[in-house]
């Protein structure tokens, strides 16, 4: 009883210092670091879908980005055609989300290892990125929207109320919706790990055999926790759509792809706050990063990713917390290791 | 009838490419269960020394067929000692880190070469067949393909070094036992593998040209062949070439060459959804 009160009041916490946070960045940062800041905060939403599918999911997916981009362009697509944003908003998360279930079909139902998993995901993303960019000519349109191949499509309109197109999402209201929904998303999955359906999955993660002699279908809960993720990147990608007005085949690239990685391994699996800190962390470093031209980009994050599964597999947030609990809490670890002992 | 023996040759190059671009992956996966995100570097690196060497007078037969195996295979070697030796049995973190590397080697190759294509002309003329006209040079590539796979076959059948690192692979400890260093035979197996993904780069330089971030466009089609090949590394490597090359062929002549790798992948999804263990997992089982 007081373990899940403890649990709770943390997750009151943690989306009461979201929402802190979120009022107060606008009053002291300034504007250029607030566009910044948006589009790390958007980056975060990608992260936590991987984190997700990745850390609890123990699914090893190497092609998060292609959830990403197919939201995005979902989104740039429907929105040029209907003009209003809210049908676009939701095939932004439908349309990856519903991707990632056919994909999932075909890769969990063949019980295809994790290691050919990751492979398999990360080709997707490089032949979507192919056929994105092999769509320059006229003749490829979607309706009135034209493809556009490796130049991508520009003056993507933005998000608005329901209903109403005139009225537009300013860019400050753009970081708000971007950070609620960042809220959303963490207190949604945190909700969802404590369901009966999210230890379900963390079980499986942790003993695939096992769960299944206890009767649940392996296969079924990764395809759902799998589309779950899609849907989520779906919507990190329409946001980011929204951000940059924009949208090209990048989104697909190896870089992309690379990068969410990175942001996950760094803030560490099997935390959901791991993901989140990892990517402003590494955003940050590559926004120093791309304002020098002495170290290529590509070069340092190659070596943050080598330097961290050689050294600091688990990630900052899950070494962090346990130094600390090995060093300060331990009376405090030992009561809670104590009662999660009694059945 | 021209025209048939002009697109039966245009496939069999297809083949015989991805074959050469597969089987340095397929050595080091098949034989190691390592991994490597980083092969299409490897195959950027064997392009790059190519290049290289051609540019410095040397003539571009040893260029491609010794300079690059030899320059990628000391660098894989030294990769193996340095970073891959110790991540063995950790088949994702692995994954994780030639990743890295991957990215690594990109950002070095940029800040060496810039981010420009270099190119070394194909060093052969163009054959007739009836009313066409193909490169001399595609036929070149089937040959050393076709000698590239009898001479790998023969070295781990035939060969002391073959024995030995086909027995370090089935049992490190008792290979060690009978006196074999086993990190050694890790690190020539993934030499050699890496040196095959050089050669391969080293080959398809003249045709492609090379830019550093040339390897995301070998990296996909290399592990599609190698997963669907299945277990045996060499019929595996062949038998999942050649019907994936052939299917994009076709489909590349049927409509663009966009599709045909769209077609590719499909097929290798629907493929792995009906055969987990790839080809040779569920045809020629005893197969090399």
């Amino acid at each position: 009883m007081t373990a899940n009160w403890q649990g709770n009041g943390g997750l009151v916490a943690a989306t009461v210092l979201g929402l802190a946070l979120l009022l107060a960045l606008p009053q002291i940062v300034d504007p250029v670091m607030m566009i910044e800041l948006t589009s790390y905060v958007i980056m975060a939403i990608l992260a936590l879908s991987l984190g997700l599918i990745w850390g609890y999911g123990g699914i090893l997916c190497f092609g998060q980005s292609a959830f990403f981009g197919i939201g995005a362009y979902a989104y740039a697509i429907a929105v040029i055609n209907f003009g209003d944003s809210t049908i676009p908003l939701l095939l932004s998360i439908v349309v990856p989300g519903l991707f990632a279930a056919l994909l999932g079909y075909f890769l969990f139902y063949a019980r295809i290892t994790d290691v050919y998993f990751g492979v398999i995901t990360l080709t997707v993303t490089l032949i979507l990125y192919k056929v994105m960019g092999a769509t320059s000519g006229s003749q490829y349109v979607i309706g009135v929207a034209p493809l556009g191949g490796y130049n991508g499509i520009p003056a993507v309109p933005p998000l608005n109320l329901p209903g109403r197109p005139d009225a537009a999402l300013s860019f400050d209201g753009l970081f708000y919706l971007s950070g609620l929904m960042l809220l959303a998303v963490y207190v949604g999955l945190r909700l969802m790990l404590k369901s009966r359906f999210g230890q379900v999955v963390v079980a499986i993660r942790e003993n695939e055999r096992r769960a299944e002699l206890l009767g649940y279908d392996a296969r079924f809960y990764k395809l759902v926790t799998f589309a779950i993720g899609g849907a989520i990147a779906g919507l990190a990608g329409c946001l980011f759509a929204n951000w940059g007005m924009f949208i090209s085949p990048d989104v697909f690239g190896l870089a992309q792809s690379a990068q969410v990685i990175i942001w996950v391994i760094v803030g560490g699996t099997g935390t959901l706050l791991g993901p989140i800190v990892g990517c402003f962390a590494i955003q940050w470093v590559a926004t120093k990063l791309g304002a020098q031209q002495l170290l290529n980009a590509n070069l340092v994050l190659g070596t943050i990713l080598i330097g961290f599964v050689l050294l600091v597999p688990k990630g900052v947030v899950p070494t962090v917390s346990d130094a600390l609990r090995r060093l300060k809490f331990r009376p405090y670890v030992a009561t809670l290791v104590e009662q999660r002992r009694v059945p | 009838m021209d025209l048939l023996v002009v697109l039966s040759f245009e496939a069999l190059k297809a083949v015989a490419s991805l074959a050469l671009i597969s089987v340095g992956l397929a050595i080091i996966f098949g034989m190691m269960r390592v991994i490597n995100l980083a092969h299409g570097e490897f195959l950027m690196l064997g392009g790059y020394a190519a290049i290289v060497a051609t540019k410095a007078g040397i003539n571009i037969w040893v260029a491609t067929l010794l300079v690059s195996p030899l320059v990628v295979g000391v660098i894989g070697m030294v990769i193996e000692r340095t970073i891959i030796r110790f991540l063995y049995g950790r088949p994702r973190d692995t994954m994780l880190a030639t990743w890295g590397l991957s990215l690594l080697l990109v950002g070095l190759a940029t800040t060496i070469f810039g981010n420009t294509t270099e190119g070394i002309s194909a060093p052969a003329g163009s054959l007739q067949i009836g009313d066409y006209r193909i490169a001399a040079y595609s036929l070149i590539i089937i040959v050393i393909a076709v000698v590239v796979f009898a001479a790998i076959w023969a070295v781990f059948r035939f060969t002391r070094y073959g024995l030995i690192a086909r027995s370090t692979m089935q049992n490190a400890d008792m290979a060690a036992a009978l006196g074999v260093n086993p990190s050694r035979v890790y690190a020539v197996t993934f030499g050699v593998g890496a040196g095959l993904a050089g050669l391969a780069g080293g080959v398809m330089a003249p045709i492609t040209g090379i830019v550093p971030t040339i390897g995301a466009a070998y990296v996909a089609k290399a592990f599609i062949t190698v997963i669907g090949g299945g277990p045996a590394i060499l019929a595996g490597t062949v038998s999942a070439s050649v019907m994936f090359g052939a299917i994009d062929q076709i489909i590349t002549y049927l409509s663009t060459p966009v599709i045909g790798e769209v077609a590719l992948l499909a097929a290798a999804v629907v493929l792995l959804r009906f055969m987990p263990q790839g080809i040779t997992g569920r045809f020629f089982r005893r197969a090399a």
